[in-house]
């Protein structure tokens, strides 16, 4: 009888994960920045990301290996830099920056992170963002 | 490097769907049967972990059956996620067994239950939450080093 109801329960939390998850995927929210101070935000330098920035806005993903949706990731970034001008994407490997991932709070790859010219990080998305996502995020942290 | 092993990604989503169904099967049967069954998942789990994803019966089931009735694969997938996901999966069913063979229900329904979540969800939405424990792992190990 008690395995029944963990089956039940264990089928709810399931449905429960799938439609957070199905709203929040590749969904760009914009980075919470505590200060005041308009330079008080989390920045990133090509020295950093070991990359030049782009010079209208950067893309960047975390990703690990083994991690199935960031090669479908690598590909809508790799379309969205190519069609805007200005757009670099830049793909980190999270294991081997794992003081960077700490520093930001990233807990699942992908994790991608669009910063504006300046290098400052704007949006913050995690899974696979569409296409449409990827342009309009650009759009905002590029004003 | 050589060129890491490439799979069909519908394999691990069917073998999934039949995880689920055995650990789901597992939950509501009395006691003998509820610990063989989660002996026979441990099994599979160990193939896919140690040997290889494409090795588990289940993979065998897809190729044999499942897949001469699919169209080929569009697009093939890095077999390392879901072998990583596999030795998450056994983790989760040892810890099930020793529960259930000590006398503590509790951590046996617990685990089983989380195990059964992860291979659901794999199953329906082809998400792997064995794949997102890796970098919290390497996470930990770093801040634990």
């Amino acid at each position: 009888m008690t395995g029944l109801f963990v089956l039940v329960g264990a089928l709810a939390v399931t449905v429960v994960i799938a439609v957070l998850k199905a709203h929040r995927d590749g969904r760009f929210t914009a980075v919470e920045h505590t200060g005041v101070v308009d330079d008080d935000v989390e920045r990133l330098d090509a020295e950093r990301l070991g990359q030049p920035l782009g010079e209208r806005a950067t893309l960047v993903q975390f990703s690990s290996a083994f991690c199935a949706p960031c090669r479908a990731t690598r590909v809508v970034l790799g379309q969205a830099a190519e069609a805007v001008d200005g757009v670099t994407a830049i793909d980190i490997d999270a294991e081997a920056h794992l003081d960077l991932v700490r520093e930001l709070g990233i807990v699942r790859t992908p994790t991608v992170l669009v910063l504006d010219a300046q290098g400052r990080v704007l949006r913050r998305a995690s899974g696979v963002p569409r296409r449409e996502q990827v342009l309009a995020a650009i759009a905002a942290a590029s004003q | 490097m050589s060129r890491p092993s490439q799979v069909d990604p519908r394999g691990p989503r069917v073998a999934a769907a039949l995880t689920s169904l055995v650990l789901a099967v597992a939950l509501v049967v009395p006691p003998p049967a509820r610990e063989f069954l989660l002996v026979l998942q441990g099994a599979v789990f160990t193939i896919g972990a140690f040997v290889s994803v494409a090795a588990t019966p289940y993979a065998l089931f897809f190729r044999g059956v499942v897949r001469p009735r699919l169209a080929p694969p569009t697009d093939l997938e890095d077999a390392r996620p879901p072998q990583f996901a596999q030795l998450v999966g056994l983790i989760f069913v040892v810890v099930a067994l020793a529960g259930f063979l000590t006398g503590l229900d509790a951590l046996g329904y617990g685990a089983a239950a989380a195990a059964l979540v992860a291979a659901l969800l794999n199953a329906a939405t082809g998400f792997c939450l064995g794949c997102e424990l890796y970098l919290t792992s390497r996470r930990l190990a770093k801040s634990l080093a």
